[in-house]
């Protein structure tokens, strides 16, 4: 099939940007949507111009490195799928393509389609973790973990950190991300003894890398490449809440 | 009281006001569109309600005074809801300072996105409203306490109905989202809970429109007189 | 040369035990002195750094995507291994060393290999504890897979993304310690070279893959943990990105690196689908628990699967080895597909391909199980194939997924440069010819979590207070031959692309040095490559600069580097004239078919030392000896 596309082109992080139109004739349907942009960049350069740049590297969308809007949708028309894995059976010959980096001021471009996501980062380093040295953990069968709780965590942790759920979200918020760490950690056992200080350190890092609120759009969730329901945005609102409050009554308590 | 400001700096803590003085307001509005159909039961019941709010708590308080202690409530309320709003506004309009060439929402809903421009209606509504109906100055026909009279020589204006009816469509809109939004806010979710939701929003949103929409348009239709 | 492995002393399940009393330690309050570089930040350079900072080492960690959540690590889905013997099938640890060795067919140390086994007792532990969400029984308690190779259920587990919820517990340790500022992380940074002082690792070169900077870094010890060499291939299972960089530029100052030939195939991956293919994706070998695997009778066998009737079907691992059936290591499964698609019964399109069959086992627990099993998986399958493995059995074909090759390290995991370390795939590694499924995520937290740290310790106890900074004349000397190297990269300006050379060099190994190898076609290779080569310096295109990012200059400097480590693989497997493993030579096979060894000749480890360009590498020899597992002829019939 034969497609136009129209990719954001941006030298540099403080470079202005535009979109260019691309011809990408010759599109093999079994093609993933990064092998397509590849056999643009080779004929690209063939002819002497820069390939685009984007970020990538499992392929298999598991690594979360890869990400793009698609015609306005965060990892394009496929639910539940990172670029990487979107095929192009799910375009029809002739179609537009208009391709955009993530836009969020937490993630600012770097050039042409790649962003800097080291909010994220910081967000975990804020606290997503449980604090628990090498060498000093119990035998792994002697903390139990309900079936039910230890799914209940694992789709949390589920998480690739893309940063589609910011992309797509028309508030540029990342409380699907935080939430979904939050709350990997906050219904296992062993996450316990942090989970209030996780949880006030983690969405205090969120509000200061300039991310948006939520509003309960529930975009987020649609193209989360992982299905990631916001059920857990309520968890930890109801975690943040109940942290604040419970700690003010601790506080005239003592 | 710096723990309330923390707490407040949150957006968390915003959405949470939000949500609590969303449900007030939701409470207020519920009974006053109760209040409102008691015009199909005739002047003297809906007069004598219009009395009765006024008169309840006597002797301990006097005549008026709860009325005024829910007023403060109110506009307190509302004050706190519209500020967040605000305020969460700018930060999300901040957080994507360049914005997309072409963004194609796939579950906001047309509620969602018009949360705040529908709020920003039903305030101005309010301010209008509260002239018309408790201060009478841009009311015509107003009589201070003959509240069936105000209603019915107000509504047979079908521009003042027409704008009523507008504003109470865009409240519908603001609760259909408002109403499912706050148990997310306050995080209220559960497998049971979440067939639930909607399904309340729905409800409370349709009731409230539709019965605030009935007494405009039975006066319109001459249904009352 | 003598290589000296420096195994300890005594009954081999004491060595580790006896080895940790043996080792030097660094005081508290000195450890604080010491910075230590960790490239890569996959299960073994996270874990690695993560828990020197947390014995109070100064840490920088280094890797080259934008986070170090992202390391290849990420993409492992079946398992990890751990002799917990949770489900009282008879496991031990003795059992999964005995497992390991043989598996590996008799090609790694005895000594690590146990001492590996009885670290991955701790990992479990130790990744639990860290919320690792591993599946679980009712009970709460830990649930357990089988896996390849392996007749007792230790394989633990995170549905279909262990790799990834395990290097989260790594990456969480790690950014811990971000946080407490005990480690500086540096992503989106590759290392380009490696600096000696006196013939001691002292720091490296990186380049920033932003700014283009580039930059040195000192310390007091270097540790590699920077993945295996796959790609080398083009088309693999492996991350894009991942590279032979590090461990080749180490190489060439001087780091021996051992059995570069030992190269994994797996068996379940989803078949080429045209030119365009930029990488293999891989399902996990679990598949095989559940899945049969079979091709028609008949060869150019045209007909659906579904019409092919159960008579003309052949089922040939379930045949030819009765006693492991679809369960046979991997390099069995992978050779036996080959053969099959050799004799023109392969399906789908080409002809490179066998089916996996779900029928029989969704109809024996439902669907619902089989769901519950591998439902990622068969989404998977369906996203890339566009076809429903429910409905349809799935098409499969090895592919190139794991290097067992690597910088050859000794027990404490350190190379022949004084403080130079390689962990994880990057070293040569406890998996001899083969790696068992489950045993490499097992072997990266091993080295990073449990034995590094300990290890390091005593060769810095040896060094205190001998301090080497950026300004020493010999980090200005590599810093202006990497500059030069990134320089002539961008000045070729011919007219081929970096990925048009390295699906040449891809295919060309493939073909020569993949599955099976042959005396003549490896020597046709040696000839191939350095012309390959020549060619790519005089006509290889990368447009744009240095000072920015420019993703054809890193790929272009990834691809120059496998260009020679090809040579060195080519000529590691025409020197060992035997069959091991994924080592599989045409002229060494038994009647039937199978990997003939050579224990008479062979039983070593081949390291190659660098010796200039234009020089043929010479290769040293550490004997290996087996005291505790019987060298047997591998039979899994
Ligand atoms: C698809 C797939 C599935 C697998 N499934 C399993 C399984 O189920 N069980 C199992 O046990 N094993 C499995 N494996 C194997 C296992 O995943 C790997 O062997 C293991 O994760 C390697 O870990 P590592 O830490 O050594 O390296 P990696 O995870 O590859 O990490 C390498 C790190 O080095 C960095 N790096 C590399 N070069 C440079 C440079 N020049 N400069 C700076 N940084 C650099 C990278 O950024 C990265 O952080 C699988 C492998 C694949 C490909
Ligand atoms: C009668 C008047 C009103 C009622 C009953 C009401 C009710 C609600 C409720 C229940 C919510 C949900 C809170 C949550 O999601 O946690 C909400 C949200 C909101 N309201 Fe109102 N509101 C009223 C007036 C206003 C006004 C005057 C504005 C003015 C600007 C406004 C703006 C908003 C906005 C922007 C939200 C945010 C939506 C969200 O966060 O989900 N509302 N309201
Ligand atoms: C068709 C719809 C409506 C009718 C007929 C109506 C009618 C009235 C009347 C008659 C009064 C005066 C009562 C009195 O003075 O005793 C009143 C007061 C008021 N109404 Fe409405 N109303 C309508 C809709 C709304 C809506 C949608 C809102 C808010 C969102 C609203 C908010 C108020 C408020 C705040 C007061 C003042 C209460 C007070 O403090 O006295 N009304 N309304
Ligand atoms: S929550 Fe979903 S969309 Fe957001 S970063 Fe994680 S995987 Fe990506
Ligand atoms: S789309 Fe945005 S508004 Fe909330 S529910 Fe998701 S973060
Ligand atoms: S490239 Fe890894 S998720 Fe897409």
């Amino acid at each position: 099939m034969d497609l136009v596309l129209h990719v954001w082109r941006q030298p540099g992080p403080d470079a202005e940007g535009r979109m260019v139109r691309y011809d990408a004739p010759g599109i093999d349907p079994d093609m993933s949507f990064l092998e397509m942009l590849d056999v643009v960049n080779e004929r690209l350069q063939t002819d002497g111009e820069e390939p685009i740049v984007f970020d990538h590297d499992c392929r298999e969308g598991i690594c979360g490195t890869c990400g793009m809007m698609i015609n306005g949708v965060a990892h394009g028309p496929q639910g539940g799928t990172t670029v990487c894995q979107l095929h192009m059976r799910h375009f029809s010959d002739g179609d537009e393509v208009r391709i955009e980096p993530w836009r969020s001021a937490a993630f600012p471009v770097l050039k042409d389609l790649m962003v800097d996501r080291s909010a994220f980062d910081r967000i975990i380093q804020a606290g997503g973790y449980i604090s628990v040295n090498t060498g000093s953990a119990p035998d792994a069968n002697e903390v139990l973990v309900p079936k039910a709780s230890a799914e209940l965590a694992f789709e949390a942790a589920a998480c690739i950190g893309c940063g589609a759920c910011v992309a797509q979200c028309p508030n540029g918020a990342a409380h699907l991300f935080t939430a979904a760490k939050v709350s990997h950690l906050g219904l296992l056992p062993q996450g316990q003894p942090e989970r209030r200080i996780r949880v006030e350190r983690m969405v205090a890092q969120m509000e200061a890398e300039a991310f948006g609120s939520c509003t309960n759009h529930q975009e987020c969730e649609i193209v989360c490449p992982k299905e990631i329901s916001i059920d857990y945005i309520a968890r930890m609102n109801r975690d943040f809440l109940g942290t604040k409050l419970r700690g003010q009554i601790q506080a005239k308590a003592g | 009281m710096k723990w309330i400001r923390d707490f407040y700096r949150s957006s968390l803590g915003k959405k949470a006001v939000m949500a609590v003085t969303g449900v007030l307001l939701f409470g207020f509005v519920l009974l006053h569109m109760l209040g409102n159909l008691k015009l199909f039961l005739g002047p003297e019941k809906l007069n004598g309600y219009a009395e009765g709010l006024r008169a309840f708590g006597e002797p301990i308080l006097s005549h008026g005074d709860l009325l005024w202690i829910l007023r403060i409530g109110l506009l307190v309320a509302v004050g706190l809801h519209v500020v967040s709003a605000w305020q969460l506004r700018r930060l999300n309009a901040r957080a994507r300072p360049v914005s997309y060439i072409r963004h194609k929402p796939q579950a906001a809903t047309y509620a969602s996105r018009s949360m705040f421009w529908g709020g920003v209606l039903i305030v101005v509504f309010v301010v209008y409203h509260l002239l018309h109906m408790t201060v009478g100055n841009v009311h015509a026909e107003f009589v201070a306490g003959d509240v069936h009279h105000n209603m019915v020589t107000a509504f047979a204006n079908p521009f003042v109905s027409g704008f009523y009816i507008l504003a109470v469509l865009a409240l519908g809109f603001h609760l259909y989202h408002g109403l499912w939004s706050f148990f997310q806010s306050l995080g209220w979710t559960g497998p049971r809970l979440s067939g639930f939701r909607r399904k309340f929003a729905v409800a409370f949103a349709v009731l409230v429109s539709a019965g605030f929409m009935a007494v405009p348009v039975a006066v319109l239709i001459n249904l009352v007189r | 040369m003598q290589l000296n492995a420096k195994i300890p002393k005594g009954p081999i399940a004491n060595k580790w035990d006896r080895h940790r009393f043996e080792l030097k330690l660094v005081n508290p309050a000195n450890k604080r002195s010491f910075d230590i570089i960790v490239v890569g930040t996959g299960l073994a350079g996270g874990s690695a750094a993560a828990s020197l900072a947390e014995l109070g080492y100064d840490v920088k960690a280094f890797c080259f995507q934008d986070s170090p959540r992202r390391a290849h690590s990420i993409a492992a889905q079946g398992g990890i291994n751990a002799a917990k013997n949770y489900q009282n099938d008879g496991d031990s640890v003795f059992r999964l060393f005995y497992d390991t060795v043989k598996g590996g067919d008799y090609r790694s140390r005895e000594a690590n290999v146990h001492r590996l086994a009885e670290l991955s007792l701790n990992i479990i532990d130790q990744c639990a504890a860290q919320g690792v969400p591993f599946a679980r029984e009712y009970g709460g308690t830990l649930d357990n897979r089988s896996f390849g190779g392996a007749q007792v259920s230790r394989t633990f587990y995170a549905r279909g993304q262990t790799g990834q919820q395990l290097l989260l517990g790594a990456y969480q340790a790690l950014a811990r310690q971000i946080a407490a500022g005990k480690v500086t992380m540096y992503p989106r940074c590759e290392m380009l070279d490696l600096v000696l002082v006196d013939g001691r690792a002292r720091g490296i070169i990186t380049r920033d893959l932003v700014t283009g900077g580039i930059e040195r870094h000192a310390a007091d010890a270097v540790v590699l943990a920077t993945g295996g060499y796959s790609n080398v291939f083009f088309l693999s299972t492996n991350a894009k990105g991942s590279n032979a960089t590090a461990i080749w530029r180490a190489h060439r100052r001087g780091a021996l690196f051992a059995n570069p030939c030992f190269t994994q195939i797996h068996p379940t991956c989803i078949p080429v689908s045209g030119e365009h293919q930029s990488k293999l994706t891989l399902m996990s070998e679990s598949l095989r628990n559940d899945g049969r695997i079979w091709v028609p009778v008949t060869a150019d066998d045209a007909r659906p699967p579904g019409e092919i009737p159960e008579e003309e079907r052949d089922y040939f691992l379930e045949r030819k080895y009765p006693a492991f059936g679809n369960l046979v290591p991997r390099d069995v499964a992978s050779r036996n597909a080959k053969d099959v698609c050799d004799e023109g019964r392969g399906v789908g399109p080409g002809g490179l391909g066998v089916y996996l069959d779900f029928a029989d086992a969704i109809q024996r627990v439902g669907r619902d199980t089989i769901e519950a099993r591998y439902g990622n998986l068969f989404e998977m399958y369906e996203k890339i194939t566009g076809e429903d493995p429910y409905n349809a059995p799935m098409r499969i074909y090895p592919a190139l997924h794991y290097t067992m090759g690597g910088l050859w390290v000794d027990y404490n995991l350190m190379t022949n440069i004084e403080g130079l370390y390689a962990i994880g795939e990057a070293n040569f590694s406890d998996h001899g010819a083969n790696r068992l499924g489950a045993s490499a995520l097992m072997q990266g937290l091993a080295d990073g979590y449990f034995i590094l740290p300990y290890t390091i310790g005593d060769y810095l106890a040896r060094h205190m207070g001998d301090r080497v900074d950026t300004s020493h004349p010999a980090f200005e000397a590599v810093e202006s031959e990497v500059q030069a190297r990134v320089d002539s990269l961008l000045a070729v300006g011919g007219s081929r692309t970096v990925d048009s050379f390295h699906r040449e060099l891809g295919a060309l190994l493939w073909n020569r040095c993949g599955m099976a190898r042959e005396e003549s076609g490896l020597k046709e290779a040696l000839e191939q490559i350095p012309r390959l080569r020549a060619e790519f310096w005089r006509d290889v295109t990368v447009l744009g600069s240095g000072d920015s990012i420019n993703q054809a200059l890193e790929k272009a400097g990834r691809v120059a580097d496998f260009l020679e480590l090809a040579e060195l693989m080519c000529r590691d497997a025409l020197g060992r004239a035997e069959s091991c493993g994924g080592h599989f030579r045409i002229e060494n096979q038994t009647a039937e078919g199978e990997a003939l060894r050579d224990d008479e000749n062979f039983s070593h480890v081949s390291a190659w030392e660098h010796r200039g360009d234009g020089e043929e590498a010479v290769e040293h020899r550490e004997p290996l000896e087996f005291e505790y597992v019987k060298l047997t002829q591998r039979s899994y019939k």
